[in-house]
Formats: C-alpha cells, structure tokens, sequence
C-alpha cells in the first residue's frame, strides 16, 4: 500500500484531495477514484481498482472449458449473457461445431433482452446519478419484467449460466414466447415515458450536453468499444463487423453520433433499447424447430492453439483469448473487458469539470466494476 | 490487406522477422528490442494504420514470459497480432507502448501486476489490483497452498 | 377570595365551541385577562411563554413527522410504490417508528472534529426554526409575535440557519461535509437576495411589512390576484429560490446524495442527525408558510372584492384550514420539484441566481414600483 499513499502525498498543496469510494452511492460498485480537487473543478482523477479482484484469469487455468460460464457469468453481471457466449463461442469455433440455428436464434433473443435490461438499468442509475431519484424506479419496474421471464426459461435472474457449449442447458420455457412478446409490447409505450421524464427535461440537457466531450481520434487510442464509443462516432459494433449467432441474419442499425459527449453517450444507450427491440422482433415469431443443444464430447479439449473470440456486450466489445496446450483446461485465458479499458479514459474526459461532471462523465461510461476487477 | 498481404507487408519492414498465419490472425514474432519501433511503424504507416489496440494479454510460457498484442485498423479493418517473448524471469522487461497507445496503459499495469513484466518508459507503472507485497500470481510456478485448487 | 372572574370567563365560553375557529383571540384573550387578574404581570408573561413554548414543541415534532411522511407517501405514488405502509393504518405511525429508533441510535464520536461546534451546530438549526415559526400567523388571533416589521424579521433569522449548516459542515472533519456546506453557503447567500426582492415586491403592494396587515389587506383579494403580472412573477422566483434556499432538489446542492454522500450531515449520527432532517422539512414548511401568506392571503379566504354572498361562503371554512391548505398546496410543488427534476451543477445553480433571477427580480420591482404608483392594481 505504501506506494499509493506516495502518490497521493506528492500531489501539489494546493489540491483538495477527496477519496471517492470503494463506497460510494455513485460508483455503483466498489471503485475507488482518488479525486484532486481545486475548488469545485476536477484536476485529476486516479482510478484504484482490485476491491473484488477474484482471480478469474487465474482460475480459469484449473478448470474444464464448460465451468468457465460459471465465472464469466460474475464477470459483467449486467451482460452475464453475452459473456456466457463468448466461450460458448470459442469452444465451438475450435472444435468447429455445427450450431444448428435454433440455438443461434434463441441466443441473439436472449442477449438482446440481456443488453435491453442493461440499458435499463443504466438510465434508472444514470438518472439517479443526476439527482432524479424516480428514474431509478422506472428503470427497475420494466427490467423486473425482463428478469422474470429469464427466471422463467433459466432459473437465474442476473448470473444465468444459460450457453453451455454445444448449445444452451436447457430448452425454452413454453411461455416465453408470448411473455417476449408481451413485454415489447408493454415497454414500447414506456420508452417514451423515459424521454419525457429525463432526455427532455432542461436541466438534464443542460447538465450533460457538452461534458466530457470524448473526440474520434481519442476513443481509437483509449480502446473505447461499445455505446460510449459509437456516441464519439467509432464503428465498432461486434455484431455488424463480425456477425456471431444469429445476427447476421437481423436487420438493425448501429446507433452512431459523432458528438461523443455524455448527453450522446446517453442517447446511443437510450436508441440502442429501440434497436434491441427490433431485433427480437424480428426473431421471436421465427425461432426455428430443432434441438437446444449439440452432443458434445463429455471432456472438452482444445486442439493446441490459440483462439480469439468477440462478442458485443452492453458495454462495449468483451475479447476472450485463450491459449490451449491440449489439456481440458486453458494455458492461459484472457478477458478482454469492456469495462477496463473504458476506465482508463475517466482522467482523461473528466479533467477540468465539476464533481457533479464526474459523476455524470463516471455514469454515461456504465462501469460495472465486477468486469473490471475480473 | 488479408493475412497474406499482411505477411508480406511485415516482411517488407524488417526480413528478419518471424510471420506465421495462424487460425485467425497473422502473428508476427518480435524480439522485445524491435518491438517499440514496429509497433511505431504499424501505427504510422498509411497502408497498416493499426490505430486500435483491442488486446494485450500478458502471458507465461513456462520458460519465457511474453506478451501478445492484438491491434486492428478501424481504417482499413485489418488485424494483427504481435508476439513478444523474454527469457529473463527475474528482471523482465518489455518496451512500453503506452506512447502509441493509450490504452496500453492500463493493460499493461495490469500485466505488471499478475506477471511481473517491467515495462520501460511507462508513464505510471503501478500495482493495479494487489498489494505490493504480493506475488505474481499468473505466473505458473506461483504458489499459493490455500486458494488455489488442484485436483 | 373573589370568584367573579369566574363567570368572565364561563360567559366567554358560551356559545357554539366552534367559534374559536373562526377567531382564536375570543380564547387567548379571556386566558390572558384571567392570568392577569390572578398572578402578577411577570408571572403572566412567564406562564404564557411557557405555554406558548410548549404548544410550538408539540407543533414543530407533529409537522416535522407529519411532512416526512407526507413526501415518502408522494414520492411513493410518482415512483409507483406503496410508500410506508406496515406501522399503523397507511404506515402513518411510520414516522414516528423512525423517531424512536433515531433516539436511540448511538451518537458516533468523530475523530479530530471540533466538538463543541459540531455539537451545537444541530441545535442552531433548530433555534432559527423556532424563532420563524414563531412570527407567522397561522389563524385569525393565533399567532405569537406580531412585529411591525415580521417579514423582515423572518427573513433575518430564516438566513441565519446557513450558519448551523456551516458550522455542521466545517466541524465534522470530513471533505465530503466540507464541500457540503462550502456549497451550501454560496447558494444561500446568494438565494436570499431572491427571496428579499421578491417578498419587497409584495411588500410595495401592501405598503407594510407586519404580517397580521399584510393578511387583512387581503381581505378583498389574494395579492397573487391584486398585484397583476409582478405579483405573480414574485411568486414564481419565489418559489424557485426558496426551494434552493431550503436546500431541497433539484437544488439539492449540499447533500446531493450521489456526489458528497450526504454533504454537510454525512457524520452526524442518531438524533443530532434527526434534527436535522426535521429542520428541513420544517424549513419547507416555513418557507410555504410564508408564500402562503404573502401570495395567497395566509389565513384569509378566498374573497373577490366585495361579492358578499360569495365572499361569507368562503368565510364559513374556518381560516385555519385555509392557511394549511395553502401551505400543503406549497409543499406539495416543492415536493414536485424534487421527486421529477434532476439536480442542477453548483455554477447552473449560481448562474440561475445572479444571471436570471436577479434581473428579473429588480425589473419586476419597478414595475410593481409603478403599478402602486400609479394605482393600477385593484
């Protein structure tokens, strides 16, 4: 520890040093920002992360390839889904598995819903996090629907282990069709609720329109993936670049600005939910017949090699890279975390504002601090 | 470029390089000395333009300590990996690449803090996630008798 | 001894028991001559203060514990909840639950704070409460003190509560507490200038400033009403500024939960911490109070110039409902503004004051300068 303190003490005197975290209401998890203050204005932020560090890297090097589901579901909580088909992803594509189609479509289904209630949860914080407390309960009320007809199928709420490779661990729930649909249904009349209460209101649009303006050029050298970096206006959706599942077989726009600054880091969230809801439009009458899951071997081993692996989560661009030596276990796994990388452009885009900016900046780049800590 | 013109795009820079086409991507072997200035290169040049780096994973080979970027173009959306390797288990170190990419930063923090890979020139090499007092623990003659479990 | 007191006092009590309603001093005073016949002046002086005392200690917790249930109960139906509902029919003994467990929470000793002004900063809160509460009329022959210049005086000491929030902030050796209250003085500071210009407006039209004449001369009509456009510009900026006065959202500043925690209360504990939350609600509910009398007639009825008929309907609702009607009408925007509106960044906030505000405030007087001037107002 010795050596953190050490930085914090030859900051100049003339710095209010306030220690925001591990917790704190607003770094929604156990973050911790060492934050230099000259009056109100921030002048330098020092992310320290590692609360919740759990050796997921490292476990994974001890275990068999269908228990890592059960880590990469802890990992990104919020995207438990996605990261679940990651791996699922990998193994199949090392072995190179056919996936019948049934398993693809009920996969896009199930992390489109996974990345609707993400954002959802992300403008109930976000709103929070700008001082609108009934955004938080808004937010909620339509995820819990989401949430149960994922118990519903999976039996999990949030960590719900659903991939396997090879396919999914269990068919589909008889109703979750017609709760699917119901629930589009139902919250297409609710997004608009969303915009009333907080994209138009005036302080809203005064209090993040022009903060924590994050330009191209920066969001290539920051290695910023997902919405926060198609608000600055970089292609980088996985699922159009390189089409996984079924997602090549969906029409939906990526959702691109070019401002790049919160309020539009907000709106690229805010349409992403629209997007997302087409998208399970179109495939939830045409889940084809078929089986869940392909017959795989009982012990899985990679051929000697190594594989690289993408998936879009809802915060951005999750990379798996593993190196196999043969064995039922990985030599070396590597997640590529969305949320990591975005953290190192806090500094960068929250230098020279307010603390009010901070959170906003901090909550427009939706951490989940799980998937940083890994 | 595909793969092969990558190849041969490698091979124009510097014929001693080591290029393999692997299952996805065109790995290219470099020695730690040469890595700074390549990396440069991928970056600079018009025809490679590599501007986005979406991985760096610190690795242990058992003997050698390596680590293996994954850079792309968002211009012309090619990929490439680059691979680099020192066998010094004690003082490793490996030229920082935080200068071309800022997110090399953090990732490689990161590694520094898991395997203990020094890298030079680094703006602010710091523990990331333990206590300085820790170990390196992706390394794998780390031990750890009471978490870790082997079968 | 002598009894004939006795019957002065039985033969004001004759007669329906709800004449009190409608003027309090046919009580106050046959109590006031009796005490003064009986014991000497000073001792009726003491016995009334005594009296006067208590009965505002009763009113001060039954309001405070009354407005913490009432903005959990309506930020509970925007947010599409239930709200407290387990203690009592409707959870109303809620409130009161929460009291009893505040007192006896430990009160947390804080390291290194300067402890005699972190100690009494909760209880100049509460003072400057009291001593608002206790110029404002809330019947017709229930009020404490009558000053000749009250709404002065209330402006005065309502201001002084940012020394309590200071001295809270400053002393509890925390930054997050110290930014607090940093914040919080720069607002109030610059949120009271609204609040004066604003009730000076209003003050032009009645042409006094004690508060029992301010409310008769509403007697043929709300000034809101009388005072034409100014009268309610006032209104409006004074009911902004004094939501940011109060420290309530969206100009929550001070404790703006999720950037300082809890700003200057984050290390206050148990009930020192309750004196707080009750002052603010209590503080919602002076500034209302104030609005309600200045803008809306305070305990008058609602009257039109002189339709007799209509006007003796609207006298028959006693005045004290009037005046709390008004002042929940009050409330219940503030609380509005808060459960619906994101919070402003300290320099919007400041910006709104000195660049908007201000002006408009200061124009507005002219205007209203010129319509009394002139005599253009009904």
């Amino acid at each position: 520890m010795e050596e953190k303190v050490e930085i914090i003490a030859t900051d100049e005197k003339q710095e209010f040093i306030v220690n925001m975290g591990p917790q704190h209401p607003s770094t929604h998890g156990v973050l911790r920002l060492v934050v230099s203050l000259q009056g109100e204005t921030v002048k330098n932020i020092q992310p320290h992360i590692g609360y919740i560090h759990r050796g997921i890297e490292k476990m994974c090097e001890s275990i068999t390839y269908p228990q890592i589901i059960h880590l990469t579901d802890r990992m990104d909580y919020l995207s438990a889904h996605q990261n679940n088909e990651s791996v699922c992803l990998l193994v199949e594509k090392a072995l190179e598995v056919d996936i019948p189609d049934r398993i693809k479509v009920i996969r896009t289904i199930m992390s489109e819903l996974s990345r609707l209630q993400s954002h959802q949860l992300f403008w109930a914080t976000f709103g929070m996090d700008l001082g609108g407390q009934t955004c938080y309960f808004y937010g909620l009320r339509d995820r819990e629907m989401i949430l149960d007809i994922f118990e519903e199928t999976t039996g999990g709420r949030m960590i719900v282990s659903y991939n396997c490779p090879g396919g999914l661990m269990y068919d589909i729930h008889p109703n979750f069709q017609k709760r699917v649909k119901d629930f589009i249904k139902y919250f297409r009349k609710k997004l608009p609720e969303y915009d009333t209460i907080l994209t138009g209101n005036v302080i809203f649009r005064e209090r993040t329109s022009g903060i924590g303006p994050l330009t191209l050029q920066d969001a290539i050298s920051y290695g910023i993936t997902g919405p926060s970096a198609r608000a600055s206006g970089l292609s980088c959706d996985v699922r159009k670049h390189e089409p996984y599942s079924a997602y090549d077989k969906v029409k939906f726009n990526e959702v691109l600005f070019s401002e790049g600054d919160t309020y539009h880091r907000y709106m690229a969230r805010n349409d992403e939910m629209r997007q997302s809801m087409n998208t399970i439009e179109q495939l939830i009458d045409n889940i084809p017949e078929g089986p869940y899951a392909v017959k795989m071997k009982p012990v899985i081993k990679l051929p000697e090699g190594e594989y690289f692996q993408r998936v879009e989560t809802a915060r951005g661009e999750l990379g798996l890279f593993v190196i196999s030596d043969g064995n039922k276990n990985p030599y070396r796994v590597k997640f590529r975390s969305p949320n990591f990388v975005n953290l190192g452009v806090l500094n960068h885009l929250a230098k020279g504002f307010k603390i009010a900016d901070l959170i906003a900046i901090a909550g427009s780049l939706d951490f989940v601090i799980p998937d940083m800590d890994r | 470029m595909d793969n092969k013109q990558l190849e041969d795009f490698i091979k124009s820079i510097d014929q001693d390089l080591e290029v393999r086409i692997g299952k996805q991507f065109t790995e290219v072997i470099v020695p730690p000395a040469k890595l700074y200035s390549l990396a440069r290169q991928l970056r600079e040049n018009e025809e490679a333009q590599f501007d986005f780096m979406f991985n760096l994973s610190g690795v242990d080979y058992g003997h050698d300590l390596g680590v293996v970027y994954h850079l792309r173009s968002t211009v012309h959306n090619h990929s490439i990996v680059l691979k680099t390797r020192t066998s010094d288990r004690e003082n490793p170190q490996i030229d920082s690449l935080a200068g071309i990419w800022e997110t090399a930063n953090l990732h490689e923090r990161e590694v520094y803090d898991l395997l203990g890979i020094r890298f030079t020139n680094h703006p602010d090499l710091r523990r990331l996630f333990l206590d300085s007092s820790w170990g390196f623990p992706l390394r794998k003659d780390y031990v750890d008798d009471i978490n870790i479990v082997t079968k | 001894m002598r009894f004939d007191f006795i019957a002065s006092y039985v033969s004001a009590f004759t007669g329906p028991w709800w004449k009190f309603l409608y003027d309090f001093s046919l009580l106050t005073t046959p109590v006031h001559e009796w005490l003064n016949g009986s014991v000497s002046p000073f001792w009726t002086t003491v016995i009334e203060m005594v009296v006067v005392g208590v009965v505002f200690l009763l009113f001060y917790a039954v309001v405070g514990l009354f407005l913490v249930y009432a903005e959990r109960k309506v930020c509970a139906f925007i947010q599409n909840r239930l709200g407290p509902n387990r203690i009592g029919p409707y959870g109303i003994f809620q409130t009161i639950a929460d009291l009893v467990k505040l007192l006896f929470k430990e009160i947390i000793p804080i390291k290194n704070a300067d402890s005699l002004l972190f100690n009494i900063a909760p209880y100049i809160v509460i003072i400057v409460n009291f001593m608002a509460l206790a110029a404002i009329p809330y019947a017709n022959g229930l009020h404490a003190i009558d000053f000749n210049i009250g709404i002065f005086y209330i402006l005065a000491v309502s201001s002084m509560s940012v020394v309590g929030v200071l001295l809270a902030g400053w002393s509890s050796n925390s930054k997050y507490s110290l930014i607090g209250a940093m914040r919080s003085g720069a607002q109030i500071v610059s949120y009271e200038l609204s609040i004066g210009l604003a009730l000076i407006t209003i003050v032009i039209l009645s042409g006094t400033m004690q508060l029992s004449e301010i409310v008769e001369a509403q007697r043929t009509g709300w000034f809101i009403f009388k005072g034409h456009i100014p009268a309610i510009i006032a209104f409006i900026i004074y009911v902004i500024s004094s939501t940011a006065e109060i420290n309530r959202g969206p100009f929550d500043m001070a404790e703006a939960e999720s950037e300082l925690t809890a700003g200057y209360h984050t290390e206050y504990s148990g009930i020192k911490f309750a004196f707080f939350y009750l002052a603010e609600y209590i503080n919602m509910f002076i500034v209302a109070s104030i609005a309600a009398t200045m803008f809306l007639g305070g305990w008058m009825p609602f009257h039109i110039g002189n339709l007799e008929g209509f006007n003796m309907v609207m006298d028959f609702i006693p005045p004290f409902i009037w005046y709390i009607g008004k002042t929940f009408f009050i409330i219940w925007i503030i609380m509005l503004f808060k459960w619906t509106f994101p919070r402003l960044r300290i320099d919007q906030l400041l910006t709104l004051e000195w660049k908007y505000l201000l002006p408009i405030n200061l124009v507005n007087i002219l205007v209203m300068s010129f319509l009394v001037l002139k005599g253009w107002h009904f």
